[in-house]
């Protein structure tokens, strides 16, 4: 592969791109021996704040810090808005369409998706068809994927609509960075994130159901201290101010989901559930999960609980869908969409997979179902191996993958004991929706590839995270 | 709040008193093994059935070398009282209530199990012990330092002292059953040789030597060491003093909660078995009696406490 220019978001051949000139005039004046300092600083930190996140299977590796870099993504307020309004229309556009999905169909009726990609979609639950959640809202909180290629060139690479993680990081990277470097927020005026754990409760208290008279109670429900994200989970139940649940902690009680207090059992009207719909009910779903609460799902069709995000959202953002989205935009908002598409081959097409097979070593190649970076294929870094395994991959099981050009991804520099050097990132904004609107935190978790060259970002593929600043302007 | 958080405070306070009383009791042997020539083993096999461990110790171990011992009191994973254990459970009980926890609570007990995972990788050799043990205790009354100086005084904090003392409880009641004979008020009872090195050995496991000696004016004798540590409410780990605790925060629990509970009683039960004794009365009694009764009673005041606040179900 020959090199690419890729697009830098601090340096451009005329000099610092203008969201980084004071962020570059003050880094300049810096002791790198002190950054270096500051660096191990901000690792104990995370350590002894216990922000750790669990690999699955490495039991030596239980709790893995993910790596922090001191340089923060900076974005200009014009572009952020511009950004946003993407993240707004493409959010309202993915509700409705899990709306029409569970009701009328219209879209599979016009025919501008194909009916197969419900009907054979596993995360399309028959269980939610003809029924409406409360306040008519199915994902609450959305974690777009989003990567850029140039100065107004954003993609979104993935609408992770049914449980996103990662805003913790947001959070805490900030507090981390506020502890750091106070100087620096005196002179730059960066948009704060602090107000999300308000925002989200109140968003998830004003999706309360009808049931519900007085102050809503909401809890956040975790598969427990085991689950990758547990820390995230406790993080969120604690900044929100309720209670953090396991299923066992609850049960139906007349009609209602309760929690076992220490002075007896407490109705919750809004779930933060934090796990998988297959482990939500056993009665309904997965019978041998342990996770969930038996006869959830009554008590949900019946009005009387809010569940965050809606079971069946899963349908929205699989990347088979996701080849649609563009499609799905224009068809419930009426315009054009403003973030682009990764343009995506679907395998399950026989032309698309000839392309892909004729053309495998430039492109990346996904599960449909796939998350964490697991099961994929960067063609350009792969061995001719690892490709004549995926070539064997794709002619067994077509449908199950697509394929997308490697994009040139922007870089943005991190801290070495050398100086800065350019990484790949992408950026996940957080939106908030309730039948109120949609609310979307100014920054997000940017995830930074620590390998240099390397395009892949997740934390669990050695990936490491930055603060995502939005400049005030 | 959840009964599961109420039961995940407990049992880390629980767990954070046995760690330190695991390394109060290693102390004890430990000195015992460096300052007399006669019968370490003996002494070592105390230590072992005074934290309930001695089926499980034999079963992989011939013998009480002090190596073995204190690697097994220590370190092994496979010993569910072990210290490594015990810090492990009470920070993963720590992490399952993290929001009931302060940030420095929290910290506290988080540092504390990233230092001593860290210090009890390797075998210890007998020059680190001191060390080591003294590291245990401090991080404990680190953790209970932060805890009495940030904490609420609300049904969370109580719920983590019912715990520290029902604990505490039980291993005082255990270190004196262990060597109950040498506590009693004469040596024809057992025909074993009045020591005071047994006696010696009682106060330090429960780091009552020096007090021992300010708190009374009697020379060592075994009535009075066993009332200072069954009936003295100024000793902070006799039965007395940990009964009360217990009562007084199952107290503000019922006033907070307003209303009284199966294990109020038995809580009132064990406070009137200790209350305004005298220690003839309790040889009396029989003090092997008395004590397995107390570590019964204590248990099932645990369970009954579980029950009530619904700790599991």
């Amino acid at each position: 592969m020959t090199s690419i220019e890729h697009f830098s978001e601090m340096q451009t051949p005329d000099g610092v791109r203008y969201p980084y000139a004071a962020y570059d005039g003050w880094f300049t004046s810096q002791d790198t021996a002190r950054l270096s300092k500051k660096s191990r600083e901000a690792e104990a930190f995370f350590r002894r704040t216990g922000i750790t996140f669990n690999v699955y299977g490495q039991a030596d590796a239980e709790e893995r810090l993910i790596p922090f870099d001191l340089v923060p993504r900076i974005v200009s307020n014009k572009e952020w808005t511009k950004l946003a309004k993407g993240i707004d229309q493409r959010v309202r556009a993915i509700n409705a369409f899990l709306h029409d999905i569970y009701n009328r169909q219209e879209i599979l009726r016009a025919g501008v998706v194909p009916v197969e990609l419900i009907a054979q979609n596993d995360a399309f639950l028959p269980q939610m068809i003809g029924f409406t959640p409360p306040g008519d809202v199915y994902t609450h909180i959305v974690g777009t994927d989003v990567v850029r290629t140039g100065e107004d060139d954003f993609f979104v690479l993935e609408d992770n609509a049914r449980t996103p993680s990662g805003v913790s990081y947001m959070l805490e990277n900030r507090e981390t960075m506020l502890q750091m470097f106070p100087e620096l927020f005196s002179k730059i005026k960066v948009q704060p994130v602090s107000d999300y754990p308000k925002n989200l409760r109140k968003s998830l208290a004003a999706c309360a159901p009808k049931s519900c008279k007085g102050r809503p109670c909401v809890a956040v429900l975790t598969p427990g201290i085991h689950n990758s994200a547990y820390y995230e989970h406790s993080f969120l139940a604690d900044q929100m101010g309720v209670e953090l649940v396991e299923g066992h902690d609850l049960r139906v009680v007349d009609g209602h989901i309760a929690m076992r207090t220490t002075r007896g059992y407490k109705v919750i009207d809004v779930l933060y559930r934090r796990v998988d719909d297959a482990f939500l009910d056993p009665l309904t779903f997965d019978p041998s999960s342990m996770l969930g609460v038996p006869g959830i799902m009554d008590v949900y069709r019946a009005g009387n609980i809010a569940i965050t995000n809606a079971p069946g959202t899963g349908v929205a953002d699989d990347k088979a869908i996701y080849s649609y989205m563009p499609e799905i935009v224009e068809f419930y908002t009426g315009e054009k969409a403003i973030l682009k598409n990764v343009e995506t081959y679907r395998c399950s097409e026989p032309d698309a997979l000839k392309y892909v097979l004729d053309n495998l070593a430039d492109l990346v190649v996904k599960e449909v179902h796939g998350s964490g970076g697991y099961g994929m294929l960067v063609g350009p870094a792969a061995s001719k191996r690892e490709l004549a395994d995926f070539t064997a991959k794709l002619k067994a099981r077509p449908a199950n993958y697509i394929a997308q050009p490697t994009l040139s991804l922007s870089t943005v520099p991190i801290f070495t004991k050398k100086g800065l050097a350019p990484r790949h990132v992408d950026l996940r904004p957080f939106a908030l929706v309730s039948p109120n609107g949609v609310d979307i935190t100014p920054g997000g978790l940017t995830r930074v590839a620590l390998k240099a060259g390397s395009l892949v970002v997740n934390s669990s593929q050695g990936g490491g995270t930055k603060d995502t600043w939005v400049l005030e302007d | 709040m959840l009964g599961k958080t109420a039961g995940g405070l407990y049992w880390m306070f629980r767990s954070l008193e046995r760690a330190e009383n695991t390394a109060r009791l290693i102390e004890a042997g430990f000195r015992i093994a460096l300052t007399r020539s006669t019968d370490t083993a003996s002494e070592w096999r105390s230590v072992i059935v005074t934290s309930a461990a001695q089926a499980a110790y034999e079963a992989n171990h011939d013998g009480y070398d002090s190596g073995q011992v204190v690697n097994f009191l220590l370190r092994d994973k496979t010993n569910p009282s072990s210290v490594y254990s015990v810090f492990k459970s009470a920070r993963d009980n720590a992490r399952l209530v993290r929001t009931a926890l302060t940030t420095e609570v929290w910290s506290a007990i988080n540092e504390t199990w990233m230092l001593l995972a860290d210090l009890l990788k390797r075998p210890i050799k007998e020059t680190d012990l001191p060390d080591l043990l003294a590291t245990i205790r401090q991080q404990s009354a680190l953790v209970r330092g932060a805890l009495h100086g940030t904490m609420l005084r609300n049904d969370i904090y109580d719920f983590c002292r019912i715990g520290t003392f029902v604990e505490r409880m039980d291993n005082t009641a255990r270190i004196v059953d262990v060597k109950y004979y040498a506590l009693l008020p004469s040596p024809s009872y057992v025909g074993s040789r009045m020591d005071n090195v047994q006696w010696e050995t009682i106060l330090r496991s429960v780091s009552a030597h020096r007090s021992y000696r300010w708190a009374t004016d009697d020379e060592f004798s075994a009535g009075s060491i066993a009332n200072f540590l069954i009936l003295d409410r100024r000793m902070p780990r006799s039965l007395s003093f940990c009964c009360s605790q217990v009562s007084s925060n199952l107290g503000y629990l019922a006033e907070e909660y307003g209303g009284r509970m199966a294990c109020h009683d038995k809580a009132d039960a064990l406070m009137a078995r200790l209350k305004d004794r005298d220690i003839d009365s309790i040889f009396e009694e029989g003090l092997h009696e008395f004590l397995t009764s107390v570590i019964s009673d204590t248990a099932s005041l645990g369970q009954q406490i579980e029950q009530d606040y619904r700790f599991n179900n």
